[in-house]
C-alpha cells in the first residue's frame, strides 16, 4: 500500500471521536482490520457515544480483554441487561423467550452448563470421534475432482451439521433442519432469514415439538451417550423445564453451527494465501494438531463478546459507568503484538498457538472448544489423505454480521495426489 | 529446587525440578509434558491446567477456594474431584518437594 493510499484510508483519517467499529460492512468488507489497529495503538478502550446499538466501549487489547473476561462480578451476560451481543438480546411479545446459560450470570449458569456439558466432555468426543471421521470421509468422497465447487456449502456447512446431528443421535435425512432452525435462533426481520417475529416464534415451536417427540423416544431406550439421552437419563437435567431444555438445546446448535464452520473455510483461504505454509503443512501432516488453534486464532469466528457493567470499574484506565455496554473485540485481541509475536502472519508451527481469544475465558469460555477442534483435525487429517491441494479459485464471499465472522461463498478445486 | 512429580493416566511419571515461585503449571508446559495445555497463560481462566492432587498431598496444597475463580472453572472440568486444582494456582516451594500431582484422562 502506498503513503496515498494510507493516507486516504478512512481507518486512518476518521477522528477518533466518530470512530464506530460496529458497522457489518467493515466486517463483511474485511477492512475492520485497520480500524482496530489504530485503536489498540492509539485508544485502546474506545468509547463510542453513538451507534445503531447505541453507546458502547470496545476493548482492543489481549490483556484488557482477559481482564474483562475474568471479572463476571463486574461485567454482566444477564440477557434481560441486553446478553452477550452489540445488539441487545430481543425481547417483546413476539419473540419466544428462551433460557441460555450463555446469557446468565452464575450461579443459574453454573447449574445449567454443568448439566450439558459431559455430552462434549473429551470421554465423550473419544467415543464419537470414529463416526465424526467417517461422515468427514464421506462427504469429501463425495466431491468431484477439478470442478469448481462452493467449499461453504458443500464442506463447511455440511460437516459441521453432521457433526451436531452426531452429538445428538439426530435423524440423519433431517440434519439440515439444524442449520435452520440455527440460523431462525439467531434471525430477526432485517436478516431476511425470517419474514416476521411471528415467523420465527412459529418455526422455534416446531422445532420444540421435533425435539419433544426425540425426548420422549430417547426416554424409553437404554442410555447412550449422544446429549439427548444423557439429559433424559440424568437426574441433574431429567426435570429440568422445557423451555429451558429448549433454550440449551438451541445455544448447542447455534454455537457448534456458525463457528467451527467458518473456521473450516477460513483454514482453507489462509493456507491458500500463505503458500509456504501450505507447503509445510504438506510436508509434515504432524503439524496439524498445531495448525488447529492457529487456524481458531486466524479466523476468530465470533468478533466480539459484550458485557454490561453492574458497577462502576475501570479498563486501561478508563472510568466504566454502571451500565456501560463493553464489547471485547476477540478479532482485535488476536492481532495484538504486545502478546502475540507476528500477529499479523498465519504461522501454522507457531509456539504457544493454544494462547488466543477465540474461545473467550473464565467461567463463558467456550464449552464445545475440543469438538471445534476435534472437527477441524478430522477433516484436515482426511484432506490431507485425499487431496494435494484445496485450491481457491476466486474470491471468497464474507457474512454481513459484526458478530460472526464467516464466509457465505468460497470456490475451489480439488485436486487429487 | 523442590521437585513436583506429574503422573500421566497410564501411569508414566514426569519428574519436573524447579525453583521456588514457579507455578506447577509453568513447570508443566516449560517442560512438554503431555495433558497440560494451559492455554490462558497461567492467570485462572481457562481450566486446561486440571490435575488431582495425590491425597497425601492435600494438607500442603489446600483444596480451591470455594466460591473463587478456581472453584468456579473447576466445576465444570472434566472429572474434578475434591483433590482438584488447576496447576497454575499451586505455587511451588520446598515445603511441597516431592508433590504428586495427577493428570486426569482425556485433557488434551
Amino acid at each position: 500500500m502506498t503513503t496515498d493510499t494510507l493516507a486516504r484510508d478512512p481507518a486512518s483519517t476518521v477522528p477518533l471521536s466518530q470512530m464506530d467499529v460496529s458497522d457489518p460492512k467493515l466486517f463483511q468488507s474485511d477492512t475492520i482490520g485497520s480500524y482496530f489497529a489504530r485503536l489498540r495503538r492509539e485508544d485502546p478502550v474506545h468509547y463510542c457515544p453513538e451507534s445503531a446499538y447505541g453507546p458502547y466501549w470496545s476493548v482492543t487489547k489481549f490483556n484488557d480483554i482477559m481482564q474483562v473476561e475474568v471479572n463476571h462480578q463486574t461485567f454482566s451476560s444477564e440477557a434481560k441487561l441486553g446478553g452477550i451481543a452489540l445488539q441487545d438480546m430481543q425481547g417483546g411479545e413476539a419473540s419466544l423467550e428462551l433460557e441460555m446459560f450463555i446469557a446468565m450470570d452464575p450461579p443459574k449458569h453454573d447449574a445449567q452448563r454443568k448439566a450439558v456439558s459431559p455430552v462434549v466432555a473429551p470421554s465423550n468426543l473419544a467415543l464419537l470421534e470414529p463416526i465424526i471421521r467417517e461422515r468427514a470421509g464421506f462427504i469429501l468422497d463425495s466431491l468431484p475432482i477439478g470442478e469448481e465447487i462452493d467449499w461453504v456449502d458443500r464442506v463447511s456447512i455440511e460437516l459441521t451439521t453432521m457433526t451436531l446431528a452426531t452429538l445428538f443421535d439426530f435423524p440423519w435425512e433431517e440434519r439440515r433442519k439444524l442449520t435452520r432452525w440455527s440460523d431462525v435462533t439467531t434471525a430477526t426481520p432485517e436478516t431476511g432469514v425470517v419474514s416476521s417475529f411471528e415467523q420465527r416464534r412459529e418455526e422455534l415451536l416446531e422445532c420444540a415439538q421435533y425435539f419433544k417427540d426425540l425426548w420422549d423416544k430417547r426416554a424409553n431406550e437404554p442410555p447412550k451417550p449422544d446429549l439427548i439421552s444423557m439429559m433424559v437419563h440424568s437426574p441433574a437435567t431429567r426435570d429440568m423445564p422445557y423451555l429451558e431444555f429448549l433454550g440449551n438445546l438451541l445455544l448447542l446448535i447455534v454455537g457448534g453451527n456458525d463457528t467451527t464452520r467458518n473456521s473450516i473455510s477460513g483454514g482453507v483461504l489462509a493456507l491458500n494465501q500463505n503458500p509456504a505454509e501450505y507447503r509445510k503443512l504438506m510436508a509434515d501432516p504432524g503439524l496439524i494438531p498445531k495448525m488447529i488453534p492457529e487456524i481458531i486464532r486466524w479466523q476468530t469466528p465470533l468478533t466480539h463478546m459484550r458485557r454490561t457493567a453492574l458497577m462502576d470499574a475501570e479498563i486501561g484506565g478508563r472510568k466504566i459507568r454502571k451500565g456501560d455496554k463493553v464489547v471485547m473485540w476477540y478479532l482485535s485481541g488476536n492481532r495484538d503484538d504486545e502478546v502475540i509475536d507476528r500477529p499479523n502472519e498465519f504461522i501454522i508451527d507457531r509456539p504457544n498457538s493454544r494462547h488466543h481469544l477465540s474461545f473467550g475465558f473464565g467461567v463463558h469460555r467456550c464449552m464445545g472448544n475440543r469438538v471445534a477442534e476435534l472437527q477441524l483435525r478430522i477433516i484436515w487429517e482426511e484432506i490431507l489423505k485425499r487431496f494435494s491441494k484445496v485450491e481457491v479459485v476466486g474470491a471468497p464471499e464474507r457474512t454481513l454480521s459484526n458478530f460472526i465472522r464467516g464466509f457465505t461463498y468460497l470456490p475451489v478445486k480439488l485436486h487429487p495426489h | 529446587m523442590p521437585t513436583i512429580i506429574f503422573i500421566e493416566p497410564d501411569g508414566a511419571e514426569y519428574p519436573i525440578a524447579v525453583k521456588s515461585g514457579t507455578t506447577a503449571r509453568d513447570a508443566a508446559v516449560n517442560n512438554g509434558v503431555p495433558g497440560i495445555d494451559g492455554d490462558c497463560g497461567g492467570e485462572c481462566a481457562c481450566a486446561t491446567c486440571h490435575v488431582h492432587v495425590d491425597a497425601a498431598w492435600m494438607a500442603r496444597t489446600g483444596m480451591a477456594e470455594p466460591g473463587g475463580m478456581e472453584a468456579n472453572l473447576l466445576q465444570f472440568a472434566e472429572g474434578s474431584t475434591e483433590n482438584s486444582r488447576l496447576a497454575c494456582q499451586i505455587t511451588m516451594t520446598d515445603d511441597l518437594d516431592g508433590l504428586m500431582l495427577r493428570i486426569p484422562d482425556g485433557q488434551h
